[in-house]
């Protein structure tokens, strides 16, 4: 059985149901990143997680123990949210020994110096110790919160798009560095974010919400690789996977690419085919394209491919050059390619 | 013949602080050019001088071969997008989005159709009817983009105008103004901190830090040719690897790495800088690591690494997971060098 379990969670705000029969679980030491867009229910998963708020119907086990009537301090629980709430006239050493310095935390001092002291070095924010928070970098700010977190050594984290507000670059380096931290740590963990790279690159278990339910839950790999509808296939890849109609004709479906015969699979008729854009070379097929634009993605190009009648995006290596309507002959990678009904 | 141009812009606030300290930007008739740089590096008031929202210390702006430097806003015919919309709170978004056409003598019929227009592409249709107040905060800023796209102006400027959208909307976006602004062939001047952003966007990048231009041209050149390590580090990402060490004897020499040069370069002090997906593993390579983690990306891996010279990342196609802990042997593709002191590439 899983460390943490949510069964049938359902939450109505008025005749809104916002989470309609969450099932999710999460082991003792991953981290379950719940990836969905703005308005999909992951707050109100979290604060229904975290105790803040109750569910409808459905029940929350921790580690083999009913808590879904538990109050948050009951509960053990962490919770890092997206507008860090630092008091802005305290030291970062004052900010990181409050959460500490709670009546049930009944820590000895020397204790909270020693814990203090821990996550300013993980984090490495030993020489901001003695500054005022105000003075502080947004990225610099962001630590100090987590640093609030992991203090206290909670049995569960739970992050609320913890790296939204801060520059692209800083989002970049800093998840990485949450991902080995939370590693090193070894406690679980719930992330939730509407970016799909952040979820890729941080989940051991991706979760994808959608208008309160959960589409798919699996492994990064998984999810991306066998996602199981459209609409889960889309949430994750960049440019986002191509979807294309294909008819079924003998024992084989026909593509877009006429000369093409995919793989037979289950299914008549028409379907809908996905092929993602590292999966379709631009050459080697027999139906031509023309190159509309050409994006240049650093380590590769992006090609926008008008195509048999659809418009396609092909990651293209960066061995040769291509110019905006130059004609290329695409071929979609079938061992690859997933198939859907209509 | 540059459409837009600014010379030795500069622009000091009453505080002091120098925002802006000597820009010379040229962007070319119907060109995109992406002003991109941290918090804090003067591309947001670079881009307010052009729109007159801000006056200029010193420097010129020409716009079609007018000097505008002392034009107001209304004088100056440019589409403004904000990071934070406005919309009209008692107008439909169809009204809205019609608005700026209002004064410019087009009649009903042709007003209608730019607006049909603007809504098709991007994909507004379904909200044309409701108010501001009934829309989300993403589907706001798509109408306020829609807003600023309605009109032909000589150029558009657009500051940060997907920074508040989700990522997934954010991508579809950044595709339509594309769209938009190829099909229309207005010259853009945009900002963003989002370096990937700019490179698919751009037909110029301008890298700016601290008031300057770091460097600017199309985005191969300052992906594969950054003048300095700001531009190296700034662009790609993950960002591109760089390890201390020194020249000596035609090599670039650090600890656990000795990498012949194909050109000679004075000796002393330099860093290497190499791209993730110009280290390879190679088992007969030099250069050993020890897989730290390994970050999926869909497409591809990034393999974070500890070698003896510091921590690397590599990006591979994904054939399967790399263990935490294991031993990997490296080469690398292609490298570049840079003075340590001043930055410069050498």
């Amino acid at each position: 059985m899983s460390w943490l379990q949510l069964k049938g969670v359902t939450r109505r705000f008025g005749k809104a149901e916002v989470l309609s029969g969450i099932d999710l679980s999460l082991e003792g030491d991953e981290m379950l990143v719940v990836l969905g867009p703005t308005g999909a229910g992951k707050t109100t998963l979290l604060r229904i997680v975290a105790g803040l708020d109750a569910p409808d119907t459905g029940q929350i086990e921790m580690d083999g123990e009913e808590v879904t009537h538990w109050s948050p301090a009951e509960r053990d629980i962490a919770f890092v949210f997206q507008h860090f709430a630092l008091y802005p006239d305290w030291s970062v050493r004052r900010n990181l020994e409050f959460p500490l310095k709670a009546p049930r935390q009944q820590l000895a001092s020397g204790e909270i110096d020693q814990r203090v002291g821990w996550a300013a070095e993980l984090l490495k924010i030993e020489r901001l110790l003695d500054r005022s928070a105000a003075r502080l970098s947004g990225g610099e700010m962001q630590r100090v919160a987590i640093g609030q977190a992991i203090v206290r050594r909670p049995r569960l984290f739970l992050f609320d798009e913890p790296l939204t507000n801060l520059d692209a670059k800083l989002r970049e380096s800093l998840r990485l560095e949450l991902a080995l931290l939370r590693q090193e740590l070894g406690i679980p963990a719930i992330y939730v974010t509407h970016d799909q790279a952040e979820a890729l690159s941080m989940g051991d278990s991706i979760a994808v919400l959608a208008e309160g339910r959960i589409l798919q839950q699996g492994s990064p790999e998984a999810i991306y690789r066998q996602p199981v509808s459209p609409v889960v296939a889309r949430q994750l890849g960049q440019p986002a996977i191509n979807i294309l109609s294909v008819q079924r004709r003998g024992d084989a479906w026909i593509g877009p690419n006429e000369a093409e015969r995919m793989p037979a699979l289950s299914g008549t008729g028409e379907m809908l085919l996905g092929v993602r854009p590292e999966d379709i070379a631009p050459e080697g097929g027999r139906v031509p394209g023309v190159v509309r634009v050409v994006e240049d993605a650093g380590a590769a190009w992006i090609l926008w491919v008008d195509w048999a009648g659809a418009s396609i995006h092909i990651i293209a290596s960066k061995e040769r050059r291509f110019a905006p309507g130059e004609t290329v002959h695409p071929r979609i990678d079938a061992e690859r390619a997933l198939l859907w009904p209509r | 013949m540059s459409f837009l141009e600014c010379r030795d812009l500069v622009k000091t606030f009453a505080d002091g602080t120098r925002a802006v300290q000597g820009i010379d930007l040229r962007c070319g008739e119907g060109e995109f050019a992406v002003l991109l740089g941290p918090s804090g590096c003067g591309k947001t008031t670079t881009l307010r001088m052009v729109a007159g929202l801000e006056k200029p210390t010193a420097g010129q702006i020409v716009l079609g071969g007018a000097d505008i430097t002392d034009c107001s806003p209304a004088e100056r015919d440019v589409g403004f997008a904000f990071q934070f919309y406005a919309l009209y709170p008692h107008l439909k978004v169809e009204d809205n989005i019609g608005f700026p056409l209002e004064s410019m003598g087009l009649n009903r019929q042709e007003r209608r159709q730019r607006v049909a227009d603007i809504v098709e592409r991007l994909g507004l249709g379904a909200l044309v009817g409701r108010y501001p107040r009934q829309l989300s905060g993403g589907d706001q800023q798509r109408v306020a983009l829609a807003r600023a796209m309605v009109r032909r102006p000589q150029i558009y400027l657009m500051d940060e105008p997907l920074g508040t959208l989700d990522a997934g909307l954010r991508l579809e976006m950044r595709e339509m103004i594309r769209a938009q602004q190829l099909d229309a062939g207005i010259a853009t001047l945009y900002v963003t901190h989002d370096q990937e952003e700019a490179m698919s966007l751009a037909d110029q990048v301008v890298v700016m830090d601290e008031g300057r231009i770091r460097q600017s041209g199309a985005a191969a050149l300052v992906y594969d040719q950054p003048a300095d390590l700001f531009v190296a580090h700034f662009i790609g990402s993950p960002s591109m690897n760089f390890i201390t060490g020194e020249i000596r004897e035609d090599c670039f020499v650090a600890p656990g790495l000795v990498w012949p040069l194909a050109e000679p370069v004075r000796p002393g002090p330099a860093t290497l800088g190499v791209r993730p997906e110009f280290v390879r593993p190679d088992a007969k390579g030099q250069l050993r690591a020890e897989v730290v983690r390994d970050e999926y990306q869909g497409a591809c891996r990034y393999i974070h690494l500890q070698a003896e010279c510091g921590r690397l990342v590599m990006r591979v196609a994904d054939r399967g997971r790399e263990a935490v802990g294991a031993s990997l042997g490296l080469d690398f593709a292609r490298v570049l060098l840079f003075d340590p002191v001043s930055g410069k590439r050498l």
